[in-house]
């Protein structure tokens, strides 16, 4: 028996191959979706791990010495000899490129492109002629060495990373080292400092909160957009599997009628789908894969990383992920599948066989209702929600709601429409697109569903991106910031600058309790450099001339949110003295609350404390040379010093590939809505005949009627845009102004690029002429003999 | 003593890996070949041997609290060579690794270091015995009057180590035939030192006594691929006698053992003489691995049953294996330690 309903299930994709082929294809493209989006997430995130990464090691103590020169290699092995865990580290010029030489077997973990513990090839990095790792541009401009470069592209720009020994002869600087870097966990016995080396100055971790949290709000967003596809990829093999039940209702009728026991029908039908669903997943998860390395700038990296290969710095497919995308093309079909084998199991044996595609369905009531619930609790999550769980979960309810309440929608409009018409031909139109409702839908929620995530993720990111770097020339404005340890150091700097730099500034700060919470209070000198560039969320008139004189301080908006501090709220200083908010400022990425005050206000609360940075303002030419009199005169240490024109171009090498990528995932999803709408048309196409053909004996021609059928999808696809772009919005405010907050406590800003909407729209509208040309031309050349047949069958 | 061979090579990353690629292969032949004429001279040759791949100072001992706690306690110095080669500066190819535990009933610290040759922060010299990485050391004017020091995040050590009998040299005058495929290392040892001295706990310090077992052992060649690893013992028993013996696991066991008299008289047992056993396994660091074990050596009436006193010695280490003191129940008594590989 198991045999013969076998063979009847086969000889229905034997009849109708490209219906097997749509599902199959259905499956992988859902599947290669959701590999892909995983793929390049994980991409971007390692990308940001590693920017910041070599950014600096700031996240580490270091050593170095007192007066910022070089330090003989004997004091490592002193250091290590005496216990200390430290690193060595050297750095210097070689041609247009900076040289960091890195000693990898002590380099605390993730520093460095090898490991010990498997990180690249660690034996051809010490050995024979070594190994140079940098950017492909970096190492084009490396002069020629006849030493191995090794593309990587998360090194910083214009840095080259190799071995400590080769760096040395490199920079000819045999038996040298800068600095070493301290790890974390050190050794119960260990000898002070002093006593192993005299003259040594040991620097604590710079706190790498700021970059830390931005990337982790952006990690975050990543994954709901994984989750976006997740939804979207959902839909599609809902619709996959739904059109290959309905396809096939006939047939297990007639099955069932010669006497197929159901149960066994239905066991050898999921069967079946396990077996498409393995080999769709299969396909999908390599295709995502190909999309993904298509998409990366390193694709010959990712392909190696296909075969398990380590590639230094660069994404790694583990077995998991393929497991997660087979994983889902199963869970997938099993939820879609499961809906259609429990009607099937309930079709009544000698029921309609025909396709339910046309029945108005009358669950659009229940539908209504959920989506109108799950709308209502997305807002209330909105108003009343707390924590983060309450964020996603919010986001989860206006997802479905959006999606669910698209059918009503257009049937609402369309029946709107159909009530204005006057001509007959249009009352049919709109009738009829009505009436088509119901079996696009899914296809059409799809679409939705993608075009939602990709205004959504879009406006996240392009917000993002204003936001950070409008923070970064807020918070850089000066062209060189300098660390000071001590302050005969200070002394030195301001010295060493004074007739080159335009403008030294000092930069003050203590840790004081403000509003029973820690915060941390900053001493500024009135200058044009924080006039110019800094904006703040809100201020009152003549904020900086007010600050200046002393009435008042600048708070940031965490401190403001946290300790209710709004404009005119008293903060108290200590030793008396309470001041006004003068002025709200976003402080991206700072976990703690901060306030801002004068130098001299600063300097009369905390006598004692000496600038821990400067700010140097100079011509952006000359950049380089102060740098080098600041290391020669008053003997900073290049690590102390940041070039702001560095920092921001490695931060916007960064937003751009991740811009690549996010473009790359528009097209791709509307592509694949895209052919959710083919899928569903061609279904159609066939069940339409019986209604097309009276139309087409009152005298449209074929042709015509093929035209409104194109103009029919259009006009649904622009619909479902309008839709798709207001839950997209919504989406996208959700992120940034609910979830962000709940996570970070701050709030990101949300930018509107109508620019960017009406390309997505039209790009909407693309696919979904591309998915019906072939539906509409197909019936333009329906044999007349075809529809003249509808009326001979006609009981 | 094949076992430890192994040991270095799969813990030393790096060699592990020049030997998986072809090119590399051809490089294991310019490196040294144990030979049987070659005599072990001392103290010439408790230094290291640049011109062979792999060597080992490897010391394990058993001790004792004032109120009779079991301690266990290791300091290992590994040697792997990139090339068959010395020299100053970072370019020279030696790698040293170092392993320190300190094993007691309720807890196991484990400590790493990793250096390279040539910049003086790790190496052996032989007279004046000299053996170090970072501020560990094994260190005295000869090889009988040892200190022994090491410390990590949340341990350290400081133990006087003093040779009571002589030095054993395995298989044929310290030239250890390895299997049937001819494989061979240089391999002696100390089993004979007293130890007394202080542990460093979070609690706080624990003054100890008791005796240690130091092996020496250097050779080139790795062993057969079939082989996933070995469970190797060396058990000191009340009587004064010693054995020492390992299993390794392959398509086909192979054993090979050694039993130390009193006085350091060695009888070198062939393969399927010592046999050893688990009997019950034990759940560390997410896999199964046997901390009790049958062990017998039929034709010289040993048969006993050994257990690990901290069932949780595993070694986090770069690559990670199971090593800690065990006690010896059953027709000898005593303790020894265990050291196992291999269970993935």
């Amino acid at each position: 028996m198991t045999g013969v309903i076998l063979s009847a299930l086969a000889s229905h994709w034997r009849r109708s191959p490209l219906q097997l082929l749509t599902l199959l294809l259905g499956l992988a493209l859902a599947t290669a979706l959701w590999s892909g989006v995983q793929a390049i997430n994980a991409e971007a995130r390692a990308s940001y791990a590693s920017a910041a990464g070599t950014l600096g090691e700031g996240q580490f103590a270091q050593i170095m010495a007192s007066d910022g020169s070089p330090l003989p290699q004997q004091t490592y092995t002193a250091l290590r000899r005496a216990g200390w865990l430290v690193s060595p580290v050297i750095e210097g010029r070689f041609g247009p490129v900076q040289i960091v030489g890195l000693e990898p077997l002590t380099a605390p973990g993730g520093l460095g492109p090898v490991s010990v513990d498997g990180g690249g090839d660690l034996a051809a990095f010490l050995s024979g002629s070594g190994q140079i790792f940098a950017r492909a541009d970096t190492l084009a401009r490396l002069p020629d060495t006849g030493v191995p470069g090794v593309v990587a592209p998360d090194v910083a720009p214009d840095t080259a990373i190799t071995d400590i020994g080769l760096a040395q002869r490199l920079l000819d600087r045999p038996g040298q080292i800068d600095r070493m870097v301290v790890l974390p966990d050190q050794p119960v016995t260990r000898r002070p400092l002093a006593e192993v080396a005299p003259g040594l100055r040991l620097a604590a971790p710079q706190d790498g909160g700021d970059v830390a949290q931005l990337t982790d709000s952006f990690h975050l967003n990543l994954t709901a957009f994984g989750l976006l596809s997740f939804a979207v990829g959902l839909f599609i093999v809902h619709g996959a599997i739904g059109l290959a039940f309905e396809q096939r209702r006939a047939m297990v009728r007639t099955l069932r009628a010669l006497g197929a026991p159901l149960q066994r029908l239905i066991l050898v039908m999921a069967v079946e789908l396990a077996v498409l669903a393995l080999v769709a997943g299969t396909i999908g998860v390599a295709l995502g894969y190909v999309i993904a390395a298509a998409l990366l700038p390193d694709v010959a990296a990712t392909l190696r990383g296909l075969y398990g290969a380590e590639v230094s710095g660069q994404m790694t497919l583990r077995p998991t992920w393929w497991l997660s995308g087979l994983a889902i093309a199963l869970v997938g079909t099993a939820v879609a599948a499961s809906g259609a084998l429990w009607s099937l199991a309930r079709m009544p044996l000698l029921g309609g066989a025909h396709p339910r595609a046309f029945s108005m369905s009358h669950r659009h009531r229940g539908k209504s209702l959920l989506a109108l619930a799950l709308l209502l609790a997305a807002a209330a999550m909105a108003v009343w929600g707390k924590g983060l769980m309450a964020g996603f979960v919010m986001l989860g309810a206006l997802l479905i709601g959006g999606a669910l309440t698209l059918p009503p929608l257009l049937t609402l409009l369309l029946a709107s429409a159909e009530k204005r018409a006057k001509a007959p031909v249009t009352q049919w139109f709109w009738a009829d697109t009505r009436q088509q409702v119901p079996g696009l839908s899914l296809a059409l929620m799809a679409l939705m569903l993608a075009m939602a995530a990709n205004v959504g993720v879009s406006t996240m990111v392009s917000s993002f991106r204003l936001t950070f770097v409008g923070f970064l020339d807020q918070r850089l404005a000066s062209e060189l910031y300098v660390r000071v340890e001590d302050p005969a150091q200070a002394a030195a700097i301001i010295a060493a600058a004074a007739d080159h730099a335009d403008a030294v500034l000092p930069l003050l700060s203590a840790d004081l309790e403000i509003a029973g919470r820690q915060a941390e209070i900053l001493g500024v000198r009135d200058h044009a450099t924080y006039r110019d560039n800094w904006q703040f969320l809100r201020a009152s008139p003549d904020v900086w001339d007010r600050l200046a004189e002393g009435d008042g301080v600048l708070v940031n908006e965490q401190m403001y949110r946290r300790a209710g501090l709004d404009l005119g709220a008293d903060v108290a200083l200590g030793q008396g003295v309470s001041l006004p908010v003068l002025g709200i400022y976003g402080d991206y990425g700072n976990p703690a609350g901060q306030v801002i005050v004068t130098e001299d206000l600063f300097r009369s609360l905390f006598p004692d404390v000496i600038p821990q940075q400067f700010g140097l303002r100079v011509d952006p030419d000359q950049v380089t040379t102060l740098r080098d009199r600041l290391r020669d005169e008053a003997g900073v240490p290049v690590s102390a010093m940041i070039d702001q024109a560095a920092v921001k171009a490695a931060s916007l090498a960064i937003f751009e590939r991740t811009f690549t990528v996010t473009t790359a995932l528009n097209v791709l999803t509307l592509a694949i809505a895209g052919f959710a709408i083919l899928m569903s048309l061609l279904t159609l196409a066939g069940m339409r005949l019986p209604q097309l053909a009276p139309v087409w004996a009152l005298g449209l021609t074929r042709r015509r009627l093929a035209a409104l059928d194109l103009l029919r999808t259009l006009l649904l696809a622009a619909l479902t845009g309008a839709v798709a772009l207001l839950l997209g919005l919504a989406l996208a405010w959700a992120l940034l102004a609910v979830v962000n907050v709940e996570a970070f406590g701050w709030r990101l800003p949300m930018y509107l690029f109508p620019l960017d909407y009406l390309r997505l729209g039209l790009l909407a509208l693309l696919a979904a002429a591309v998915a019906a040309l072939w539906p509409a031309w197909r019936l333009s050349r329906t044999p007349p003999a075809q529809l003249l047949g509808v009326f001979r069958n006609e009981r | 003593m094949n076992a430890r061979i192994v040991a270095a090579l799969l813990l030393l990353p790096m060699a592990a890996q020049s030997q998986g690629f072809a090119g590399l292969g051809t490089e294991a032949q310019d490196f040294a070949r144990p030979v049987p004429e070659r005599a072990l001279e001392f103290p010439a040759d408790h230094g290291p041997h640049p011109d062979y791949r792999i060597e080992w100072w490897y010391l394990t001992a058993n001790m004792t609290g004032p109120d009779g706690t079991s301690y266990g306690l290791q300091w290992t110095l590994f040697r792997s060579a990139l090339a068959p080669r010395d020299g100053e500066g970072w370019e020279t190819p030696q790698l040293w690794m170092g392993h320190a535990a300190v094993t007691t009933p309720e807890a196991h610290h484990v400590a790493e270091r990793l250096a390279r040759g040539g910049v003086g922060q790790a190496g052996v010299q032989a007279d004046p015995f000299l053996a170090w990485i970072d501020n560990w050391a094994m260190e005295g004017p000869d090889f009988d009057n040892l200190r022994l020091t090491a410390s990590g995040s949340d341990f350290a050590y400081d133990v006087e180590l003093r040779a009571a009998g002589p030095l054993v040299r395995h298989g044929q005058d310290g030239y250890s035939v390895k299997s049937a495929a001819g494989q061979a290392s240089y391999y002696y040892s100390q089993p004979f030192f007293e130890l007394s001295g202080t542990l460093t706990l979070p609690a706080g310090d624990v003054p100890v006594t008791g005796a240690a077992w130091l092996d020496r052992e250097w050779s080139s060649q790795p062993l057969a691929e079939d082989q996933q690893g070995w469970d190797w013992f060396s058990l000191s028993f009340d009587s004064g006698d010693k054995l020492m013996g390992f299993v390794l696991r392959g398509s086909t066991d192979y054993t090979s053992a050694t039993l130390i008299a009193a006085d350091g008289q060695a009888t070198a047992l062939a393969d399927g003489e010592f046999a050893a056993n688990p009997l019950e396994w034990h759940n560390v660091a997410e896999r199964q691995v046997p901390t009790t074990w049958q062990v017998s050596l039929p034709a010289e009436g040993v048969d006993v049953t050994v257990t690990a006193l901290n069932p949780d010695a595993w070694m986090q280490t770069s690559v990670p294996y199971w090593e800690g003191p065990v006690t010896v129940t059953g027709s000898h008594n005593g303790v020894g330690y265990l050291e196992m590989t291999g269970y993935d």
